[in-house]
């Protein structure tokens, strides 16, 4: 019978790792994990429960004189509202490119920074514009028009007085 | 009694050691006294928390002017700057959205000297972008990213994204017209991958556009919640990363063995000239080691550190020059020309026509086709090919020249000709005809994200670089045609959006040509 006998550990060899700093780790591991676990509970904190975004309903009144496809923007709102034999719609002014604010003008609506270029119905002809402009709520309560910028309607829904 | 017997004369001693505190305090301070000879040289870089980053001696080839043309250190002087002046604006400047645009107002007409130290920010910031683009530069075309600088290059890209992602945040706490679209737009590009889910129909279940948006805003308008995250990222978060990285960027160049240089070097630098003192001109017996600190071989023993020069002065009075004309050009551009500040920011009529800051020009002009592609895709895609130049490159030929490598020069300039025809190319078509949506206006939206300008020229840079790599057997050819082709690319696009697009990003030679509001 033979033994073999393993060749003494050079000074250059790295040292085999021992029971106890595997015990050591695995903690370390675990600690880690422990708190990655609290980390991920807290990832919801950059997004509020209740957003401070202001009110998307508001109340229009339309000018008398409205023709028949002319825009009426009410001030301070990035809506556009028309009126017609078939009623009363409102189309979103907010470009759906990059959310700068386009300009009816005599064909449909125009955006400034990118030039994309919509119809009246505010569907896209040119530019950058990935989709059509949406249609909003239009509801008439007590004699107001009640416009929700954030309920979005399928095109071609006009509302009658 | 004797002299010796007489006791100690407590308040003379008192009275001396007074009157020589000053200059104890400064030996105790500057221990190494006057760098004069190779030791207190020495003594002064590694005995100062400061300088101690650097090396106590630096090769001849790192100090030669085309070797990096001080572009890193004018990048570090114009952070500096940056730094000092944002934290003595941060001492006037409110950060909620009507208040912030009187804060500027403040700043600029009632604060002694505001004006000046605002304008010396704005340029500065500038100065960095435009040194943190050319020092990249530099570094690709002098082959400097290679074995063992691979990781520090990633380091550098890192710190290109965080001065851009600087550069933007500040552009928005004036709180003007040009800040609030600048804002609409730059969350709205993060909104853009809804263009890809949009299309096949996914949003409602998986919305990544939607979530970087609100996490940029803090809410679905730009309002006070979105204004107090930019400042928190301008002043906290982004100059904290970018110390940390510009910590980690100075180390590693000392750990990867100081700046790259050709294998030949020494012999390219012929004989030191003449009262340069000292050089190092013949290998020690012994330099240095590493002791008890790991297992291994001692380092560089019988390897003098032939051809360096001390750091104290050749290096630092290098440095320093180049940081005093950083501090020239921020206090000479803030002298003749004032930042801008527009009216108060009005969320009903945007500025037209709308420009972000002019290095994003030719992304903008990229966005104008596909904002997803040009916002996003097209830049992911640029920032990984860069990433990944020093892992596919593992050449050796031409490392620390410039240049370097098969192909060389004239390989650059045919690029330069590549890049800058097929770009102008493109833009002329596009400008000229329009653009799919165009002539197609019922077109699926993805068929647009996918065909596009930005995506076009990118495939045409890469089969440039594939052809290239096959001709000359060299990745390094293939990556510096890609390169040259994405500068004249990035060069075209920025000039046509600062100086060629007008309102509603049309086309006008000059902005004469614009029509009367």
């Amino acid at each position: 019978m033979s033994t073999t006998t393993t060749p003494p550990p050079s000074r250059l060899d790295p040292e085999a790792v021992p029971r106890r700093d595997v015990l050591g780790l695995a903690a370390m591991a675990s600690a880690a994990g422990a708190c990655l676990l609290a980390l991920v509970g807290m990832l919801r904190m950059p997004k509020a429960a209740v957003l401070s975004s202001p009110s998307k309903k508001f109340k229009a009144v339309l000018p008398e004189n409205l023709a028949a496809g002319e825009a009426f923007v009410p001030p301070g709102r990035s809506v556009a509202l028309f009126r017609d034999a078939a009623g009363v719609h409102a189309i979103s002014t907010v470009c759906t490119h990059l959310g700068c604010i386009i300009k009816p003008n005599a064909e449909g609506f125009e955006c400034p920074c990118h030039g994309s270029k919509f119809l009246g119905d505010g569907s896209v002809t040119r530019g950058p514009a990935p989709r059509a402009l949406p249609w909003l709520k239009v509801s008439h309560t007590g004699g107001n028009w009640i416009v929700d910028e954030g309920a979005p309607v399928p095109p071609g829904t006009k509302v009658q007085a | 009694m004797t002299p010796a017997e007489k006791p100690p004369d407590g308040l003379r001693e008192f009275a001396e050691n007074l009157k020589a505190a000053p200059r104890h305090i400064y030996e105790t301070a500057f221990r190494g006294g006057t760098p004069a000879t190779d030791r207190t040289r020495s003594t002064f870089i590694f005995g100062n928390v400061f300088l101690h980053l650097h090396s106590v001696r630096v090769h001849r080839w790192t100090l030669r002017w085309s070797t990096t043309m001080g572009l890193g250190i004018m990048t570090t002087s114009a952070f500096l700057i940056t730094l000092i002046t944002g934290v003595m604006l941060m001492f006037y400047y409110k950060p909620f959205p009507e208040a912030a645009y009187d804060s500027m107002k403040d700043i600029h007409f009632v604060v002694p000297t505001g004006r000046f130290i605002r304008n010396i920010h704005r340029w500065a910031a500038n100065v960095m972008v435009v040194a943190v683009i050319l020092h990249m530069t530099r570094a690709f075309y002098t082959a400097s990213y290679r074995k063992p600088r691979e990781y520090n290059w990633l380091i550098g890209l890192g710190l290109l994204v965080v001065t851009l992602g600087l550069s933007f945040t500040g552009y928005l706490l004036p709180w003007d017209q040009l800040a609030y679209w600048a804002i609409t737009i730059g969350s709205n590009i993060a909104q853009s991958p809804r263009e890809v889910t949009d299309a096949i129909g996914i949003t409602q279940w998986f919305d990544p556009g939607g979530i970087q948006k609100l996490l940029l805003l803090g809410s679905d308008v730009v309002g006070p919640e979105a204004l107090i995250r930019f400042y928190l990222l301008h002043v906290m978060l982004l100059p904290l990363a970018l110390a940390a990285l510009m910590g980690v960027h100075f180390w590693r160049i000392r750990k990867d063995g100081g700046l790259a240089r050709p294998a030949d070097a020494d012999a390219r630098l012929g004989p030191p000239p003449a009262g340069t003192y000292p050089i190092f001109t013949e290998a020690p017996q012994r330099t240095y080691q590493l002791a008890a600190i790991v297992k291994g071989r001692t380092p560089a023993v019988n390897n003098g550190p032939e051809n360096t020069v001390p750091s104290m002065p050749h290096l630092f009075y290098a440095e320093l020059g180049v940081f005093m004309l950083t501090v020239l050009i921020c206090l000479a551009l803030a002298l003749v020309s004032d930042a801008p500040l527009k009216e108060l920011a009005n969320p009903n009529v945007p500025e037209n026509p709308a420009k972000a800051p002019w290095y994003f020009l030719g992304l903008q002009e990229l966005v104008s086709f596909s904002a997803f592609m040009g916002g996003i895709g097209v830049p992911a895609i640029v920032l990984l090919g860069l990433g990944l130049i020093p892992y596919l490159d593992r050449e050796k030929e031409g490392t620390g020249q410039w240049f370097g490598g098969p192909g060389g020069w004239p390989l650059v300039r045919r690029s330069i000709f590549v890049g800058l025809g097929s770009t102008l190319l493109v833009e002329t078509l596009v400008i000229r005809f329009g653009w799919l949506r165009e002539w197609f206006p019922h077109i699926p939206q993805l068929i647009i994200t996918a065909i596009n300008p930005a995506t076009i020229l990118t495939t045409v840079y890469a089969l440039y670089s594939l052809w290239l790599i096959r001709r000359h057997h060299s990745t390094r050819a293939g990556a510096m045609g890609l390169f040259t082709c994405f500068l004249c690319g990035f060069l075209v696009l920025t000039i046509i959006g600062t100086y060629f697009r007008g309102p509603n990003w049309v086309f006008y030679w000059s902005p004469g040509d614009w029509p009367k509001h």
